[in-house]
């Protein structure tokens, strides 16, 4: 064990949306930071490798073969498995994980983490999401409402870039955003007749963290739709393309890769964490780094195992894990069911440059006093387009009329998948499972997790409500799906640290102090209270700013 | 891709989406002009690959040229697609689905042999064309019975057993497609790409025989 001499202000464990947020804010704000990144770097556009690279100079096309699958048994289960940015994905096999109940478990591990590889869109969520389980006494309240939370929500959509359109709806706060994309022509004719149908239901524009407005050091979208091979004009949100250049250019972050964090020490007489236990990845060494404030971003399951291994000597469970709800509430979106349809017509008409986004339909079920068998709900992603040359493996053909009709595009589908909100349950969590052993020797984590009767119920109407509102509005063909979802395929993991008022049944407080703790903040989706039905990064960006903001008032105060 | 089980129409086109990754990517009509397609299909050309002999690629050439010929584009043998189907079975087949498709490239033969009393390589175009679309109706009346079974019990798929008859042609017809429209003949010839749109329309005009903007993969 080396002990570092260089001591921060303030350590960020995880380099991701929340980690990257984390730097910005504590950097910008005067303090000297260190950044830890288990993983490699990947500095931004040098090393995108691929994203210069032709489609058909893969020798598979993008494809995944039999040995990608060998070496990835959890990757495969879903479309992360592919040929274009496998070396973004983390190894299975070096990083494995118990399955008491089988999770997909996704993960980034390098620099920027999954905001590299995420799906960007950016939604806010409202007091219908953060009052939830206090109205319906499900778990615990959300120590904040959504007065809390807004203006950093302002602050975090100006400086990341947030595409989408103004639309007044109280379940789906409007924010500060760049001009939309775009619907196009079929998606505004069927969101017409949606809106006249079903009153209460829109169809608006994926509200997307892709720029439409160049920024400071930032170009806008070009339409390429290749972001997850990261992208040479910066033009979606991520740590490198956003978080980072501000951080760095203070002058104060210092950002240290292959630093795996093994735990935290806790200083059981000032009741603060002291230091931070580093393994390096390639030499094996412990390093500890002091400082004054650690901010634990390193992914839900992932902050969440290091506290469990922190401060054992006081808590056996870890720190925070007092209140007996470290590792519990493990929540997802449960997702991959919803409807589609062919839209006859409207074959003058196509669309030009490759949009990074489709549409959006805003959670409508149980609002307005309406009470659905099931609490909560859900909302959709999906877009119209045109066939491409893929319908020909379902048509009959084989000669040259056949080839140049499939080179042309097809008719208009339309469709959309739901998202869906999954309630909180102390039953769903992770423990260490002391018997298994990670490529680096670190103890791994064990996942029990299951989705329960009120998502089941919501999936019906996840269905059948899609193709209700695309018969309403003309297409035909309409058919329904459930592809099946097991937790974690949403990548939405979030919970096992939750937020709350009181420390009896929390892990952190309303500013994302751990109770037991207050020196370490744990900002990531670790954090969460309940799991809404949007897609949640914006919040981890925007609780972040303003934990980050709170910690540095506190130093200053002397409280810390 | 690796198949495991059998697919309808819906499953199949699903499943040719993930094939391709789902990602964009640049041509470079000004950055990367004329990149040649990847080595491992020249390889796979000149050498064959894994049980495929140069002289089996040459016949999943004339398969897939079959199926997609040159009209006022390139046709499938141009742009390789031969050894892209001989690299994906080899590298992305089950062993099951290699066999299939192995057995079939003879099975083929023999029933070019059958009716038109040459092999396929020495069969005229018009001979090679009708036996395709024989093999292509037997292949749809496949899929048309598996849509058919998943309507009857949806939404949830019917469970079907692992071991249920797949069509050679199903596989063949399939990979002569991938391979050949995400070739750079495909992308830039028979269809239209640009690496870089730079903009987006939500409602272009477009005219009949207009081509396909390529889409990412």
């Amino acid at each position: 064990m080396q002990l570092q001499s260089e001591t921060f202000d303030a350590i960020v464990i995880g380099s991701g949306i929340s980690g990257g947020w984390a730097a910005k804010e504590l950097t910008e704000r005067g303090l000297r930071v260190l950044m830890l990144e288990r993983g490699q770097n990947i500095e931004h556009i040098k090393d995108y490798g691929n994203t210069l690279k032709a489609p058909w100079e893969y020798p598979h096309r993008g494809g995944r073969t039999l040995a990608m699958e060998e070496a990835y048994p959890v990757l495969k289960r879903d479309y992360p498995l592919n040929e274009k940015n496998l070396d973004w994905w983390a190894s299975d096999k070096d990083s494995p994980y118990t399955e008491i109940k089988r999770f997909d478990w996704y993960r980034g591990y390098h620099v920027g983490g999954r905001s590299l590889l995420w799906g960007r869109q950016s939604y806010r969520h409202g007091d219908l999401d953060f009052g939830a389980n206090a109205r319906e006494g499900i778990a615990i309240d959300w120590p904040v409402r959504y007065k809390d939370i807004a203006p950093w929500y302002d602050h975090v959509e100006r400086h990341a870039g947030i595409s989408g359109s103004l639309e007044g709806l109280p379940q789906l706060p409007d924010g500060q955003f760049q001009p939309a994309m775009a619907l196009n022509c079929v998606e505004e004719i069927i969101a017409g007749r949606v809106k006249s149908t079903f009153g209460g239901r829109r169809i608006i524009p994926g509200r997307v963290a892709n720029l439409t407005q160049a920024l400071p050091g930032r170009g806008a979208c070009q339409y390429r739709n290749a972001c997850w091979l990261g992208c040479p004009f910066g033009a979606y949100f991520s740590t490198q393309s956003s978080t980072l250049p501000p951080a760095t250019a203070t002058g104060r972050l210092t950002l240290k890769t292959f630093a795996i964090v093994t735990d935290l020490v806790y200083d059981r007489d000032r009741k603060r964490a002291r230091s931070v236990r580093v393994l390096d990845a390639v030499t094996g060494q412990t390093t500890e780094y002091s400082a004054r404030v650690i901010f634990l971003c390193a992914s839900t399951l992932n902050s969440t195992w290091i506290l469990m291994r922190s401060a054992n000597d006081v808590w056996p469970g870890g720190l925070g894990s007092s209140s007996g709800e470290l590792g519990h509430n493990l929540m997802d979106h449960h997702f991959r069911c919803g409807a589609n349809g062919d839209f006859s017509g409207h074959e003058d008409r196509y669309v030009f440059g490759r949009r990074p986004t489709g549409f959006y339909i805003p959670r409508f079920r149980n609002l307005a006093g309406e009470r659905r068998d099931y609490l909560r709900g859900f909302g959709y992603q999906g877009s119209a387009s045109r066939q491409g040359w893929e319908r020909a493996v379902a048509e009959l053909g084989v000669g040259g009329a056949f080839k140049d009709a499939m080179a042309q595009p097809g008719p208009w589908r339309v469709g959309a998948t739901a998202f869906g909100e999954m309630l909180p349950n102390h039953a769903n969590r992770i423990s260490i499972d002391t018997a298994r052993v990670d490529k680096w020797g670190m103890p791994v984590l064990a996942i029990d997790c299951a989705t329960g009767e009120n998502e089941r119920l919501m999936r019906r109407d996840m269905m059948n409500d899609m193709a209700e509102m695309l018969e309403a509005a003309g297409a035909t063909n309409v058919s329904v799906y459930d592809n099946d979802y097991a937790p974690g395929m949403g990548i939405h993991e979030m919970g096992t640290a939750r937020m709350g008022r009181d420390p009896k049944t929390s892990v952190l407080n309303g500013r994302n102090q751990v109770w037991d703790c207050q020196n370490v903040f744990v900002t990531d989706g670790s954090c969460m209270a309940s799991s809404a039905c949007q897609n949640p990064s914006l919040t981890y960006m925007a609780l972040t700013a303003r934990a980050a903001a709170f910690a540095v008032e506190e130093l200053k105060r002397g409280n810390l | 891709m690796a198949i495991s089980d059998p697919t309808s129409r819906r499953e199949a086109m699903q499943r040719v989406t993930v094939l391709l990754g789902g990602v964009a990517l640049i041509d470079g009509e000004s950055v990367l002009a004329a990149m040649p397609d990847s080595a491992a299909q020249e390889t796979a050309a000149a050498q064959g690959v894994g049980t495929f002999t140069a002289a089996d690629v040459a016949f999943l050439d004339e398969i897939a040229e079959t199926i997609l010929p040159e009209t006022n584009t390139p046709g499938a043998k141009a742009a390789r697609t031969g050894a892209f189907m001989a690299l994906m079975v080899t590298d992305a087949y089950t062993p099951r689905y290699q066999q299939i498709f192995r057995d079939g490239m003879r099975q083929m033969d023999e029933a070019c042999q059958r009716e038109y009393g040459a092999s396929f390589i020495q069969a005229r175009p018009e001979q090679r064309v009708a036996l395709l679309q024989r093999l292509d109706a037997e292949r749809q009346a496949e899929l048309d019975a598996l849509d058919a079974l998943q309507r009857s019990r949806a939404p949830a798929p019917p469970p079907q057993a692992a071991d249920a008859p797949v069509h050679y042609f199903r596989l063949m017809k399939e990979l002569a497609l991938v391979g050949y429209f995400t070739s750079e003949i495909g992308y830039r010839q028979a269809m239209r790409y640009i690496e870089t749109p730079g903009r987006y329309d939500p409602c272009a005009p477009h005219k009949p025989g207009e081509k396909i903007w390529a889409s990412h993969a």
